[in-house]
Parts: C-alpha cells; sequence; structure tokens
C-alpha cells in the first residue's frame, strides 16, 4: 500500500517540525504566530483566486443533467428539483448537493453474479460516511470559535452544549468527536480494502485524510487526556484575531503540532481537490436550470462556423432534384 | 454472429471466472502500469484519407488502432497540450471537473463499459484521471519531489492510444453523472478528448464519414435528394398496401406549417422505417400540413461526436432550412443524441430562431412554452398532448401481440428530461407494458452500449459488453412478464439494440414508439387490418375471424 503509505509518513514528519522547532529550538514565534498569518493568507486568497479562475470561464452552453422529468405540458407533472426550470429550484437543488449530498444518496452498489447476472443495491454508506464527516467538522470548526471571543456569543453555546448531550466524560465529551474519527476511519478504510477504492485513489487522496485525522487525535488527546491549560491558547488567538503580535505565554508542544497541521491543511487547500467546497456551487450540471429550450443560453464565444448553405446543396444536385420533382430555387 | 465478438457461451464464462475489481479481486498494479492492448473487436476503424480531406481535418493516412506508430503529426505534443489549454479557457465545465473531482468512487461501477468488461479504465473517474494525470503535470517541481503524490504523467503516444480506447469506451451517455456529487460529467469530458483527438488524425470512420456524408448530401447516409425520396414513397406504397390509405408527404414545399426531421436512420434503417411509417400515419390521421426537407434530411448529429464546431456546422441546417421554407416551427422525431443537440445546445449554437413562431398545436391549440425558444417540438410531446385531447382514434388492442417494456434512451433521460410522454403515448396505444427494474430506467437507465458512434460492425465485442447491463435488465422483465418488445425512441436504439437482443436475451424485438402508435392508429377510410406495420399478424385479427368493429 504505497499510495496510503508516502501520505503517512509525509503526515508524521510535518508532525515533527514543531515538536522538534518548538521545543528544541524555541521557534514559538514562528509557529504560534508567523505561521498561522500566512496560512490563512495563503487560504483566503488561494481560495479566492481559484473561484474567480472558475468563474471567469465562461459556460458556453446550457448542460443540466436532468435527472427528473422536465417542464412541459400542463398536465405533465414536473420534476421541479431534479430538473429546475427557475433560478430558486436551481438553487435549491445545488444547496440540497451542499447540505444533504442529494447525489450520493441516491448511491447503489453493482454486483455481478453468476450467470452473468447485474444487481444493484441501494448502498448509503459512503452518503452516511461523507455526511458525518463534514457536518462533524462543521460542527468542530465552529465549537472552536469559542477560543475567538471574549465572551462566547449564544448561538456556539448552545452548539456546544448541544455536542456535549451525552454528558459521560470529563471534560465532557463531544459526539462530533467520536463520530469525526469513526468517519475518517471509514473513509480511510475503505480506500485501502474496497478494490476499486484501491484502484482510484492516489496518495493525494489518503494525504489530507491523514492529516485532518492527526489534526482531530491532536485535539483530542489535548482535551482529553493531556489537558492542556486553554487560556493561553486563547489568548493567543485572541491576538492573532487583534493583529498584536505578541510572542504566546507557555502552550504545551502537542498544541504547536495541532495549529502547524492545521496551517498545513489550510496552505493545501487551495492546491487541492479540497476545492471541491467552492466548486460544488458552480457545477454547470447542477447550477443551471433545465429551460434551455424555452429561454436561450448565450455563449460569449459562439464560433463562427461556415455550413453548407442549402443553395450550394441544390448547386450540386439541381439536375437530380428536377428529375425528382423536388421544387427547386434556380432553374 | 459477429466474428467481432465471442460467442455469448465464451463471454458469460469469462466474467464467471476472470477475476475483476468488480468482482471485488484486487489489482495487482495501478492503473497507469496496466498497457493498452487493441485486438480484435475492442477498436473502430479509422477515418478513410478522403473522409479527412473532404472536412478539412488534420492528418489523413492509413493505419489501424493495431499499428504500433499511428503516425501522428510533427508537434503533435503541442496541438494536444495547446488544445488542451485553449479549452480550460473556453469550458468553466471542463476545468471544473479537471480539478474537483474527489475520486469519492460514487461513480466507479455506473458505467456500462465498466459493468461489461471489469475494466478499471472504464470507472468514470478514471476515464477522467486518463486526462487529468496529464493536465496536473503543471507542477512537475513538486511531482519530482513527492514522486507519484498526485498521480501525474507525462504525454507520451502511449497516452494518446489510451485516449483512443477509453475516449471511445464511453458513449456520452452521462449516468455517472447522475451520481457524482458533484456533476462531474464524463460526456462534456469525453466530447472534448475526442476534439483534441481529431486534431492529431486519431479518429473513427463509423463516425466521420456520416459527418462527411451530413455536411455533404444533408444526411449521415449520404443519400441524395432523389433516393431520399423514392424511399420515403415507398414507406408510402407499404402503407397503402397495408392499411389501404394512400399518405402523400411533400418534399422541400415552402409555406408548410411544419418541418419535420427525424433521424435518416428512420429513412432507411430497419427497423426504423417502421417509426417512419408510424409518423407518416399520424399526420394523415390529424391532417398535419408538414413538410420533409432532403436538405436537412438528418436529425442525428454525429458532430456532437466529433467536435462541437462541427455539432454546430450540422445542426445549422435546420434553422437555414426552416427560414427558407418558411415554416412556423419545427417537428423533431425519436432520436437521443438528436435531442440533446436540439434541447441544450440548438438554439445557443444556431439561435435565435426569431423567423419562427412559438409552436401552437393545430390539432388542439396547445402553445408549447418549453418550446418557445427554440421552436422545435419531440414528437412524443407532440402525440401525447394530441393523445391527451382526444384527437387521435386508437385501438390500443391491435399491438395485444406485443408486450412492451421502454428503455430511456441516455439522452432523453439525462440531456432532456422526458420520461413520462412517451411512457403516456406508449400505455395509450398498447395494453401490455412493464417497467425494467428502477435502477435501470428513467434518469438511471442504461444506454444501449453503442451511443455515440460506436455502433459498427468492427467494435461488436466492445459493444455487446456495454450493453449488458441493459440487455440484463430486458432479460428480468422478459422472465418475470414475457415481455417480448422492447420500445425506444432513439434511433441509434433502434439500429443497435436488435443485435443486442439477439446476442444476450434472443426473442425480444425492438420496436420505435411511433410504430406502436402507427400500429393502433385507426385510419379513415382503411381496410381491414390483419397486420401490424411489419406485416407480423395482430393478436385477435386473424383474417377470417369476427371483427368487432
Amino acid at each position: 500500500m504505497k499510495k496510503a503509505l508516502m501520505p503517512f509518513f509525509m503526515v508524521a514528519v510535518l508532525a515533527l517540525i514543531p515538536y522538534v522547532g518548538v521545543r528544541y529550538a524555541g521557534l514559538g514565534y514562528l509557529f504560534g504566530i508567523v505561521l498561522p498569518y500566512t496560512a490563512m493568507t495563503v487560504l483566503i486568497c488561494g481560495f479566492i483566486f481559484r473561484m474567480a479562475d472558475w468563474m471567469r470561464r465562461p459556460v458556453p452552453f446550457c448542460i443540466p443533467t436532468t435527472c427528473g422529468q422536465e417542464k412541459s405540458l400542463d398536465w405533465i407533472k414536473q420534476d421541479k428539483l431534479e430538473s429546475p426550470s427557475s433560478f430558486l429550484y436551481a438553487a435549491a437543488r445545488v444547496l440540497s448537493e451542499v447540505f444533504f449530498f442529494r447525489s450520493l444518496f441516491r448511491n447503489t452498489r453493482s454486483e455481478l453474479h453468476k450467470g452473468s447476472n447485474l444487481t444493484y443495491g441501494s448502498n448509503k454508506w459512503l452518503w452516511l460516511g461523507g455526511l458525518a464527516f463534514h457536518w462533524s467538522l462543521l460542527v468542530i470548526m465552529l465549537r472552536h470559535a469559542r477560543f475567538f471571543f471574549i465572551m462566547v456569543p449564544d448561538a456556539l453555546q448552545y452548539l456546544d452544549d448541544a455536542d456535549r448531550f451525552l454528558d459521560v466524560t470529563l471534560p465532557a465529551f463531544y459526539m462530533t468527536d467520536a463520530l469525526v474519527l469513526a468517519a475518517v476511519t471509514f473513509l480511510v478504510l475503505r480506500r485501502i480494502r474496497d478494490a476499486r477504492m484501491r484502484v482510484i485513489s492516489l496518495p493525494s487522496d489518503f494525504f489530507p485524510l491523514f492529516l485532518i485525522l492527526a489534526i482531530i487525535l491532536l485535539g483530542i488527546s489535548m482535551r482529553y487526556v493531556t489537558k492542556v491549560d486553554v487560556m493561553p491558547v486563547k489568548a493567543l488567538m485572541l491576538n492573532l484575531l487583534n493583529f498584536s503580535f505578541e510572542p504566546p505565554g507557555e502552550i504545551g508542544t502537542l498544541f504547536y503540532v495541532h495549529l502547524f497541521l492545521i496551517c498545513v491543511l489550510a496552505i493545501y487547500f487551495p492546491f487541492s481537490k479540497l476545492m471541491h467546497m467552492g466548486g460544488i456551487f458552480l457545477s454547470p450540471t447542477r447550477n443551471q436550470c433545465n429551460n434551455s429550450r424555452a429561454k436561450r443560453h448565450r455563449n460569449p464565444w459562439n464560433s463562427d462556423i461556415k455550413f453548407r448553405t442549402y443553395a450550394e446543396y441544390e448547386d450540386d444536385y439541381r439536375d437530380k432534384m428536377k428529375k425528382a420533382k423536388l421544387p427547386v430555387e434556380k432553374q | 454472429m459477429s466474428k467481432y465478438a465471442p460467442k455469448v457461451s465464451e463471454l458469460k464464462k469469462e466474467f464467471d471466472e476472470k477475476p475483476s475489481i468488480l468482482k471485488g479481486h484486487y489489482l495487482d498494479k495501478d492503473w497507469w502500469d496496466i498497457p493498452v492492448e487493441f485486438r480484435e473487436g475492442n477498436w473502430c476503424f479509422p477515418a478513410k484519407p478522403e473522409v479527412l480531406e473532404s472536412l478539412g481535418f488534420a492528418n489523413p493516412r492509413k493505419w489501424a488502432a493495431t499499428d504500433l506508430d499511428w503516425k501522428l503529426p510533427s508537434g503533435w505534443e503541442k496541438t494536444i497540450s495547446e488544445g488542451l489549454k485553449s479549452r480550460l479557457k473556453k469550458y468553466r465545465s471542463l476545468k471544473l471537473f479537471l480539478d474537483t473531482c474527489v475520486r469519492c468512487g460514487a461513480c466507479a461501477d455506473k458505467c456500462h463499459f465498466f459493468l461489461g468488461t471489469g475494466d478499471p479504465k472504464n470507472m468514470p473517474v478514471v476515464r477522467a484521471e486518463l486526462i487529468r494525470s496529464v493536465y496536473r503535470n503543471d507542477f512537475p517541481l513538486a511531482e519530482k519531489i513527492l514522486k507519484g503524490f498526485s498521480g501525474s504523467r507525462k504525454l507520451t503516444a502511449e497516452v494518446i492510444k489510451e485516449w483512443h480506447m477509453y475516449f471511445n469506451q464511453c458513449t456520452e451517455c452521462r449516468r455517472c453523472s447522475v451520481f457524482c456529487p458533484f456533476g462531474i460529467d464524463t460526456a462534456e469530458i469525453t466530447m472534448l478528448a475526442r476534439e483534441l483527438l481529431n486534431l492529431i488524425g486519431v479518429n473513427n470512420n463509423w463516425i466521420l464519414e456520416p459527418v462527411s456524408n451530413c455536411n455533404r448530401t444533408g444526411n449521415h447516409l449520404g443519400i441524395e435528394p432523389h433516393t431520399f425520396v423514392q424511399n420515403i414513397e415507398s414507406l408510402a406504397e407499404d402503407i397503402e398496401d397495408l392499411t389501404g390509405v394512400k399518405v402523400e408527404p411533400t418534399f422541400n414545399r415552402k409555406g408548410a406549417e411544419v418541418l419535420f426531421i427525424t433521424p435518416s436512420g428512420d429513412v432507411f434503417g430497419d427497423p426504423g422505417v417502421y417509426t417512419m411509417m408510424g409518423y407518416m400515419l399520424l399526420f394523415h390521421h390529424i391532417g398535419l400540413d408538414y413538410t420533409i426537407s432532403t436538405y436537412a434530411s438528418e436529425g442525428g448529429n454525429f458532430g456532437m461526436f466529433t467536435s462541437n464546431d462541427m455539432m454546430k456546422k450540422l445542426n445549422a441546417k435546420m434553422y437555414h432550412e426552416a427560414k427558407r421554407l418558411g415554416v412556423k416551427w419545427i417537428l423533431g422525431g425519436e432520436c437521443g443524441h438528436m435531442w440533446r443537440v436540439v434541447h441544450q445546445y440548438m438554439d445557443t449554437m444556431n439561435g435565435p430562431a426569431d423567423f419562427l413562431e412559438q409552436p401552437v398545436s393545430p390539432i388542439t391549440g396547445t402553445k408549447f412554452t418549453n418550446a418557445a425558444s427554440t421552436k422545435m417540438v419531440h414528437i412524443a410531446e407532440f402525440t401525447a398532448d394530441l393523445i391527451h385531447h382526444k384527437k387521435l382514434k386508437l385501438d390500443p388492442t391491435r399491438n395485444d401481440h406485443l408486450r412492451t417494456t421502454f428503455h430511456d434512451s441516455c439522452n432523453i433521460a439525462r440531456g432532456m428530461g422526458m420520461f413520462d410522454e412517451p411512457r403516456y403515448v406508449l400505455q395509450s396505444v398498447c395494453k401490455s407494458f412493464h417497467e425494467m427494474p428502477e435502477n435501470t430506467i428513467r434518469e438511471q437507465t442504461f444506454c444501449c452500449g453503442s451511443g455515440s458512434g460506436l455502433n459498427t460492425e468492427e467494435y461488436m465485442d466492445i459493444r455487446m459488453r456495454g450493453g449488458l447491463p441493459r440487455a440484463n435488465a430486458v432479460k428480468h422483465v422478459k422472465e418475470k412478464h414475457t415481455v417480448n418488445s422492447l420500445v425506444t425512441i432513439c434511433a441509434i436504439d433502434r439500429a443497435s439494440l436488435p443485435t443486442l437482443m439477439k446476442y444476450w436475451v434472443p426473442g425480444v424485438s425492438v420496436y420505435g414508439l411511433h410504430e406502436l402508435v402507427g400500429n393502433a392508429l385507426v385510419m379513415q377510410g382503411e381496410k381491414k387490418r390483419t397486420e401490424d406495420l411489419r406485416e407480423n399478424p395482430m393478436a385477435g385479427f386473424e383474417d377470417g375471424e369476427e371483427d368487432d368493429d
């Protein structure tokens, strides 16, 4: 499993860098202040650049993938979401992909049986795993916002409380921690164990998974095992947010590794497949209306093509056409 | 059976015994290390030099896919990489689809060619990776340090061979795009890949010869105007023999209300001709003021399988002819990819059609607002509206000898979204109708395996494999509901499915929807009907039996 090992070691080596850097070289300022700013700048500028780079390219044709009945005769029921004819429904279609992974929900698993019989069973595991992974990450990120506020906003507090609903450990256990761990494990394992997934996976598919897994494990160990003192962390984050360049206080090395890997993820983000986060909104097969016969879609570079005109055609076949008693323009 | 396909028993044995990732066996190497092997039955004959010359296409020469040296033009690497770059600028779709794939694997087992071959490079994600791997080579430095990290590779002649093989094992059916969480459409990638390959003379004669014919004579088969007319007139004579009714189609007639355009396969191919007879009976039945053009005598558009510019060039004839004849609107026959072009491309490419009027059915007065801009209506919409308004005298018992199921054509399904109209028409003209399993119909329909210009004899091996999922679903309803008729609304289906059925599901015949309409229509002044349009006896109408009418 060369394809999985390379990124695994990459993440391991990356994790060692801040460990050595902070513990033995005293580079707390570099890893606590300089890198986070750099990473955030790369993430934000890179993300905007990539989105702009996509958006400046034209959409020459109206090519929605129609997954339901189009709008046609009055008495035929249109599938407004899967074959939208108005902007609102096209938007709803895209958002249903973003929030609920609608297309993945359709997923089936094809199997070839004896006697060359094919079957297609419902297969929602990828949908479930993907949904658990993305939603957990979102909730975890929102939970982390508490480090950036002196007074935690109510909405965030509610979210935090809800996530700790299963009050079983001390400090209280977050459900999303378990969910995201389970989901990442599933996403990694399927790439290794499933014959088809093994073929299509690249090292660059394992890398972000391992990176995120490492970040989560470090976070979990800081919270539940080493119980890092959060006050200096919060102070550092507030400082960063206020653009005050004061050196960070005493924080455990694990935190620096956690923060460093997040910075790596942020820097890697705009250059990688992780940009699917922005791309999903732009997909022309999902965000266009299926109304191309009712309303003309314009192509900004519509090629100027010379076609064979009727006159040229008649010139070539006039005699034959006349013999066949076809009307002609010129005698 | 064709010498280009294995015997059914051999293929079945291969499916049962050969290890494949489709059945969960692990592959012992990476996909990019698997060599490309051309053998009998898995490649299409390249375009003849004279065909390329007539089109002004690149690199006319004699060659074959099995040759070691494909005689690519000098500087072909530059042609491809610049061609790719310019297309990335012109198509947001291409750029996004190359950039956003996360290789989640949802599409992997959705392709009929993957299901029929078990070939890893037929998983849609890998098909796109064939291009992505070259496209990603933009960061050679990063790739040098982390060799293999992002799976990029150099563009070599071997890669071109791989492209040729696998972009011709995609029928642009868009099934993978239904399942992709980002809507990545392999059809879009294949279309542009074929454009690139055409730039260096890597091509398929079965696509380019029809393109050349269509440009010159107006239709794929290269039928000249007088022959075109003769053939339709002979169909009219067949109708008269069968029904006693004289239908009188007109050609190139100015001032007709409607211009009717259908794939030329309906005029010349069996069983398409019976569908053509169905149209003519229908138009006669309702007294439609229509004309057929010999110049725009092709609904299909193999330009779509060549390049977007060629698609535009061939399609331009429809509007050009409609304008010359001064018709009010255009009615289109049953065809798959023709309707992808008409529905999603025509108005953008060749419009605006401001010289036409918004289509209105002259019989029912229904305004086709969904075609307000293109001014082109699908015959199934048109007929469904007629039946809904009870304007047709139909006797569905005349189709009692047929037990039907309906095959959604890929392009009609996923590139247009027309599902219910043909079903409504079918159920109005035939009493026996059974759907195939739900994962094989409507937006999840399986291609016939021969679409997008692959319906050629020398490609039989791949076609029969690619058609397996469709055949399998037909077999299911044949066994469960004794279905014997597969009804379609696509000319390529009508041409290719009979072979597929003969191979996998003997005993099932292929019909066009309007052939069944033609069977069921009770025409004014008709003689007693005992046979359907194919001259097969109709159940319950045999000679000598008492008739209710």
